[in-house]
């Protein structure tokens, strides 16, 4: 529920400066993977020219004369970057050195589960920590000192050693998921768990300290004066206090989830963003990796926008300023 | 109003009764016991006063009534029943049925008594939603808006959308009053429910207690001050430790008390002594030794060329940006003079400006206009670095010490740090904080503790140390009894206006509380929205006051009521 007392310019002022932002982080990172390009050691058309015939020595001038004519790397540096830029204001990332594709089309192939992956990844980890936090917070029983010490545990342990070891259990042991699930429901079950579970642990953490922090608030005391229960307190007033510090965090995590997500990609040998990374990275198609660098980029600005807009719902003392 | 038919209480029939209860805490042990046996019984349209100091047991014993005295708590009682449910033993949901429907309870606190995230209406409308007293939408935001205007907050629309932080801390007290007025319950129990207002505020809410008890209701009022209590109370209990001293009819408790403790806590109220007199039975803080060779540069020694006007502001301005972006102006045009010696005492409601001002004469917020003079040279006007060097010589208290002391610093090394940077040796250094402890009557014992470790008099006895540590020739006194119950309150009080005969500082002494003011100021200045309405000498202010608003104010002081017809003529502003 909005405040009712924020003018409307104020609000549309937020958006225009959180676009603002949001378009200056893009431009850093646009100018930053161009630099790469152009400074990383190793001539580019001498790397095309060796991608595509697959021979290691020397390419004869000619050859190399063609190549940087066609891709334009005779020119001045300021008018490739100006060339750049202008490109990717029009959607345009280059072309692919290894499969002679535009860059756009081979992320937007890919990119799709990796995105469902993070962000079933996180809502996995919100309601795991908040399931917890909310039963074991300010009780002490023997629950809750097991649970917390599970989070902490699971705050500690990387997510590729977790997949490895449910696919193990789960797939090779049980066979209760298949061992590769492609892109069905099915399948997205293990890879979620495998790199959500990290994340419920830090995110439980946090909402759990707060969350006892503000059980022992006045206003609590206040409500079950009113005669509202145990559940109800802690649902309807803690809870929100509780989850502001984990939506904070969120904006980092899905950060995290999205370079999480590529490894565990790899080992549940699903499609996605991670399998492309992975073969560019290792074949130097810098495009590629520049391209997946700068939609990343766009992502966590989209991402922290969205945080934002979510922490000043739910904390709505915040001025839209 | 309350759409809810009277009940038909037998006249003399008890409401609530109270039998030896018996509150204790960790693991039942007698040194964890914070009440011990304690007794009464309450009838409808009667108000039932519990007095006494900070950890007296008054609010566990009110919390015990409603089952929310703590996880950790045991809770015993020969009998404590309510309208014939025993509620010993209540599993919870039915205490659920009994909490807000039955008995209302007004936690102490009310600026952090409401869920700062939601808006006020839902809060009040929430235990109209829990015990399904309401059919629609519709009804709940009507019964919630009459609620607002029962409790005489304005603009009960608009209040009702928004949070708690916009609203003022009298509003926020009446609508955590109308939350737990909403049901209607047979007893409302109010904890401290006047304490973090200012004196206007304190006797319209006052008087809102009144009426509800006048409407027919029972009424438990918690409070450490006795003054706000001979109002309303019929019967008093006055506990100490735990265990109630002394009981009976509101008469004889305040006209003829029996018991030391409650002579004591009657003392302690500043506007019921002459100006003076001592109000607490502490020995007074000790005088400087005459062998203590540091003390001998105090402002009072330096060479009889210093000025006379010590502290000078001309035509203070301070503005702030408001939420909106409208600047609002927030001291206007504020012009005193500070003489050696003198406590120049600040009055005025929240909101007035004085913080702003003090802020101001510490050079900590620099004013839009006019300018502050210090010692007769410039201050405001001069760049930090160049005042960093005169710092010391302006000390401040402040409102709450916890909050301006870091936490994991010793005592020793609180006052230790505030020592003028020439005191150079550590064992002067340690010599001198001992000197200072001693001082405002700390044994050398506090030196290792921590401020967590301290009771909330002990605090503010340290930070006077702190005060007085670098010798300034100023202390600036925010607000500084406002965290503290009566009984701490007068120890300070003593200890400052002591430390004032010895040491010969001025004071600029902020408070909204006009006993406390009349009792230590030699001059008092009455602001209002950023203007100064009045200034004079104490007698002038309090004895012949000038203007409407400070004649207001001072009849807004809660008095010791101690004779039936004084307790009737109670009027509301």
């Amino acid at each position: 529920m909005m405040p009712v007392n924020i003018p409307a310019h104020n609000r549309l002022g937020w958006l225009a400066g959180r676009l603002v932002s949001g378009a200056s982080v893009m431009w850093l990172a646009a100018t930053f993977t161009f630099l790469v390009q152009c400074l990383l050691p190793g001539d580019r058309a001498q790397i095309i020219i060796n991608m595509t015939s697959g021979n290691v020595g020397e390419a004869p001038p000619g050859e190399l004369a063609a190549v940087n004519a066609k891709y334009g790397f005779d020119q001045p540096l300021v008018l490739q970057y100006v060339k750049y830029i202008w490109g990717i204001l029009h959607g345009d990332l280059g072309q692919s050195y290894q499969q002679h594709r535009p860059v756009v089309d081979i992320i937007a192939e890919q990119i799709g589960p990796t995105i469902i992956l993070a962000l079933a990844a996180l809502i996995a980890a919100w309601v795991i920590a908040v399931m917890t936090t909310v039963l074991i917070a300010g009780r002490d029983n023997m629950w809750s000192t097991l649970l917390s010490g599970m989070q902490v545990f699971l705050a500690t342990v990387p997510p590729y050693w977790l997949a490895t070891i449910l696919l193990v259990v789960f797939t090779v042991q049980l066979r209760i998921f298949p061992v590769i699930g492609g892109n069905s429901p099915v399948g997205l079950v293990l890879p979620t768990i495998a790199l959500a579970l990290e994340l419920s642990g830090f995110l439980g953490q946090i909402v759990r300290s707060e969350f006892t922090r503000v059980l022992e608030q006045p206003f609590v005391m206040s409500s079950r004066a009113r005669g509202m229960g145990e559940l109800g307190v802690r649902f309807r007033h803690v809870l929100r206090h509780a989850a502001l510090p984990g939506i904070t965090l969120s904006g980092w995590a899905i950060g995290k989830l999205l370079s999480g997500a590529i490894l565990i990609e790899a080992v549940f040998a699903r499609q996605g963003l991670g399998g492309v990374l992975v073969a560019a990275t290792s074949s130097r198609d810098v495009p590629v990796v520049s391209g997946a660098i700068l939609i990343s980029a766009g992502l966590f600005a989209i991402t922290s926008m969205v945080v934002d807009l979510t922490y000043r719902i739910v904390d709505p003392r915040i001025k839209m300023t | 109003m309350l759409h809810v038919p009277p009940r038909q209480v037998p006249p003399l029939a008890d409401l609530l009764t109270v039998d030896s209860l018996c509150v204790s805490f960790g693991r039942d042990l007698p040194e964890g016991t914070a009440v011990r046996g304690v007794s009464f019984s309450l009838q409808a349209g009667r108000c039932l006063a519990i007095v006494g100091g900070s950890g007296s047991g008054k609010s566990v014993t009110s919390r015990a009534i409603v089952g929310l005295a703590g996880r950790r708590a045991h809770v015993h009682a020969r009998q404590l029943n309510f309208a014939g449910t025993d509620l010993i033993g209540l599993d919870d949901r039915s205490w659920q049925r009994v909490r807000g429907k039955e008995i209302g309870f007004v936690l102490q606190d009310a600026l952090v008594g409401l869920d700062p995230l939601r808006p006020v209406g839902k809060e009040i409308g929430e235990a109209l939603l829990l015990h399904h007293a309401v059919a629609s939408g519709e009804e709940l935001e009507r019964r919630v808006v009459a609620l607002l205007e029962l409790v005489g907050v304005p603009e009960a629309e608009v209040k009702a959308r928004q949070l708690p932080h916009q609203l003022s801390g009298g509003q926020r007290q009446r609508s955590l009053i109308a939350a737990a007025l909403a049901l209607d319950p047979r007893i409302l129990i109010a904890d401290e429910p006047t304490t973090a207002l200012d004196v206007t505020v304190q006797a319209q809410v006052l008087g809102l207690l009144e009426e509800t008890k006048v409407r027919g209701k029972a009424l438990i009022l918690i409070s450490h001050d006795l003054a706000v209590v001979s109002r309303i109370a019929d019967e008093v209990l006055v506990m100490h430790e735990g265990e109630v001293v002394e009981r009976g009819s509101a008469d004889q408790v305040f006209q003829d008390p029996q018991h030391a403790y409650t002579r004591k806590l009657l003392d302690a109220v500043p506007s019921a002594r002459p100006r003076g007199s001592r109000l607490s039975l502490l020995p007074a803080a000790r005088p400087p030794q005459p062998q203590s060779r540091s003390l001998e540069q105090l402002p009072a020694r330096l060479p009889s060329t210093f000025p006379s006007i010590v502290l000078s502001a001309a035509n203070l301005v301070k503005r702030f940006k408001g939420p909106d972006g409208v600047l609002r102006t927030v001291v206007d045009g504020v012009s005193f003079e500070l003489r050696s010696g003198e406590t120049l005492g600040v009055v005025g409601e929240s909101g007035s400006g004085k913080s702003t001002m003090a802020r101001m004469a510490l050079a900590l917020d620099l004013p839009d206009d006019g300018a502050v003079l210090f010692q007769g040279q410039a201050w405001t006007t001069l760049t930090d670095r160049e005042r960093r060097a005169r710092r010391r010589a302006i000390s401040v208290i402040y409102q709450d010490p916890l909050s301006s002391f870091d936490p994991r610093w010793t005592v020793g090394r609180i006052i230790s740090d505030s020592l003028a940077s020439d005191v150079l040796t550590r064992g002067e250094r340690d010599q001198r904080v001992i000197q200072l402890l001693d001082l405002v009557g700390l044994s050398p014992a506090f030196l290792n503790r921590r401020p967590l470790e301290l009771s909330g008099g002990q605090r503010q006895r340290v930070a006077i140390a702190r005060a007085i540590a670098p010798r300034p020739a100023v202390i600036v006194c925010d607000e500084p009894f406002s965290a503290l119950d009566v009984l701490i309150q007068a120890q300070v009080l003593d200890l400052l206006a002591d430390l004032k005969a010895h040491l010969n500082m001025s004071y600029i002494f902020i408070s909204h509380d006009l006993g406390v003011v009349r009792h230590l100021s030699d001059r008092v200045m009455v602001m209002r929205q950023g203007r100064v309405v009045e200034t004079g000498t104490r007698d002038e202010i309090f004895l012949n006051p000038r203007t409407d608003y400070t004649k207001g104010l001072i009849a807004a002081v809660p008095r010791l009521a101690r004779g039936w017809a004084a307790n009737r003529s109670f009027s509301r502003l």
